[in-house]
């Protein structure tokens, strides 16, 4: 078991130093989790560290690829709005 | 000691002019302040208004963790062609930073303030923030070092930062309360969870205030920065300003909200309006009381480079500073003596406006109303800009006993270059819009089309004073304004609403 980070992460350290394992490490563009050395925290927090930190969303998932922090989740932003967002680069107001 | 020109007395119901109102970080606005205080911070341009005409300031972005989310910020903070808080160009090691000031600080001999300002919060990056500060404390002691934080990792870091000699800290209070809390900060990083909500907002609250308590009580100057959110927190700031005064901050900082859709914030993105520069200004006398109110604020990028209007990042990316040679020893000297020199100019200045003046019997001439009026200047006090190169005017309030500075309208220039200038018209328009209350314009130069429009709105642009001291040009006016019986009347509905 190991979690993942995705190709939205921003590399902003914030995770790096709370990993018990010292399983994640900066790279460019983006951070990674060395697999073998992930345990999610098992034994360590009751939740993933990285996860519970990270402030972007769906930058880290599990081995079946299902976001920790699912769109929406973090911000409150309403989920059509987050589409609109990243398709257009704005949202438009009536 | 009293001076004429700024009152520091609580405003009047009546809100009238700068004989009511207490006033911004001008020099005389701090002098209140011991002695100790006030030479802390009189080359410190983003505590000192009259200092920031003169002195220049960087920050280096080595801080891109933060253990908060805030509703008006978005971590993705890679940005090169913006100018707000929490946007970089790139991510620093403390070896690259540090490598970054002293080149900075050879070739801008002006600059006098190091800041780390994120694009995170720099106390949830510990080690590179502390490694950052320690390494240039050695290397480039006369670089007066400083933090903004907000305040979640600040009473663990105190030791700390007073360990590297760092006077000066910047907390950012956006509220005293939880409920309030909870629409602005909607998770903090707590003791290994993410905490939502109101139960986040009520410990982050804590801490800030824990951490305020702790760094006066050692005689580090604290600013309070408040981010002004209309009908959020906006009449709370009030509340806010009282606590922290008492609290010992010496200068609070209410800025406006920075919201656009574009930024992908969560109040960008949902709609949450930004406050008007009159709104602003309404705010900012109402929290004023005794305290100083910081007006001058430019709510800079976290690696901006320069004086506070201007950024000179581009001339110093990592790839042109690996090209650069610093004798730094040699740099220091050469500093001191550019600092040296603006300190007498500015002591020089003090001593003439201390100096007594002819006092004008109470005439029976009827009050004069206050105008406010706008300025376009390069620094150095004086009014050295064209009105088409100026990306932000600074407004001053004057009326027949003194002035006082209000803040500064950030605008697109109208003149973009050669080409350019035939597509000013909507630019003109949103110039025109940003300022809103102004009645007269002063520039080192106006063209002809800009002069008919800013006419046609009620503003009276005015290059006649161009190279002149701001302080005196703005007298001179209002004097002249008065003389014809301009102001007698109260100001009329301008054709700009």
């Amino acid at each position: 078991m190991a979690l993942e980070i995705t190709e939205v992460c921003v590399g902003c350290y914030a995770c790096e130093p709370l990993c018990p394992n010292e399983a994640i490490s900066a790279g460019n563009p983006v951070f990674t989790i060395d697999p073998n050395k992930c345990t999610e925290c098992l034994g360590d927090y009751d939740k993933p560290q990285c996860a519970e930190i990270c402030p972007i969303e769906a930058a880290i998932v599990d081995e079946i690829g299902d976001p920790l922090n699912p769109l929406g989740s973090l911000t409150g932003i309403p989920l059509h709005l987050i589409e609109e967002y990243n398709t257009t680069g704005t949202v438009v107001r009536n | 000691m009293e001076l004429p020109v700024i009152s520091n007395s609580a405003p009047e119901a009546s809100g009238g002019g700068c004989s009511s109102s207490g006033c911004g970080t001008a020099p005389d606005a701090l002098g209140h302040l011991p002695d100790h205080i006030r030479s802390k911070v009189q080359d410190h341009p983003c505590y000192s208004e009259e200092a920031h005409h003169y002195f220049a300031r960087m920050h280096v972005a080595v801080a891109p963790a933060c253990n908060i989310q805030c509703n008006y910020c978005n971590r993705k903070y890679d940005c090169s062609n913006e100018s707000r808080p929490g946007v970089v160009s790139e991510v620093m090691s403390p070896e690259q930073a540090v490598k970054k000031t002293l080149a900075v600080a050879a070739a801008i001999p002006q600059m006098t303030v190091l800041g780390i300002a994120g694009p995170g919060d720099p106390l949830a990056n510990p080690a590179r923030t502390f490694e950052t500060f320690r390494r240039l404390s050695e290397e480039a002691p006369d670089i007066k070092l400083c933090v903004s934080t907000n305040g979640l990792s600040l009473p663990q870091s105190v030791d700390e930062l007073a360990k590297h000699n760092i006077d000066h800290v910047t907390i950012t209070i956006n509220t005293v309360d939880p409920e309030i809390g909870a629409k602005i900060y909607p998770w903090i990083f707590w003791e290994n969870k993410r905490i939502f909500g109101v139960d986040g907002a009520k410990i982050l609250i804590e801490q800030q205030q824990k951490g305020l308590e702790m760094l006066t009580s050692r005689g580090i100057l604290v600013k309070v920065n408040s981010v002004m959110i209309p009908g959020v927190n906006d009449e709370h700031l009030k509340e806010v300003s009282k606590i922290v005064k008492a609290k010992g901050a010496f200068l609070h900082n209410v800025m406006p909200l920075i919201a656009e859709a574009e930024h992908g914030t969560y109040y960008g993105i949902m709609g949450q309006r930004e406050p008007t520069p009159l709104e602003l200004e309404a705010l900012q006398d109402s929290c004023s009381g005794d305290m100083s109110m910081m007006r001058h604020c430019r709510q800079c990028r976290a690696d901006a480079v320069g004086l506070l209007g201007e950024d000179r990042g581009e001339e110093f990316t990592l790839d042109k500073i690996d090209e650069m040679e610093v004798d730094y020893a040699t740099a220091m000297v050469e500093r001191a003596k550019v600092h040296q020199a603006i300190t007498s100019e500015l002591e020089m200045k003090r001593a003439l406006k201390a100096a007594p003046k002819f006092e004008a019997e109470a005439s029976d001439k009827p009050a004069t109303r206050p105008i406010r009026i706008a300025i376009a200047s390069k620094g150095g006090g004086v009014i050295n800009e064209h009105f088409g190169h100026a990306h932000e005017f600074l407004v001053y309030e004057v009326d027949s006993v003194g002035h006082r500075f209000l803040g500064h309208r950030k605008c697109t220039a109208y003149c973009m270059g050669d080409e350019s200038c035939g597509d000013g018209e909507t630019v003109l328009g949103q110039i025109i819009k940003s300022l809103e209350g102004v009645e007269v314009l002063l520039a080192s130069k106006i063209g002809f089309e800009p002069w008919a429009d800013l006419e046609k709105a009620g503003i009276q642009p005015n290059g006649e004073h161009a190279m002149e001291p701001i302080e005196e040009a703005i007298r001179a006016v209002y004097d002249e304004l008065a003389a014809a019986g301009k102001l007698d009347q109260p100001a009329t509905a301008k054709a700009a609403a």
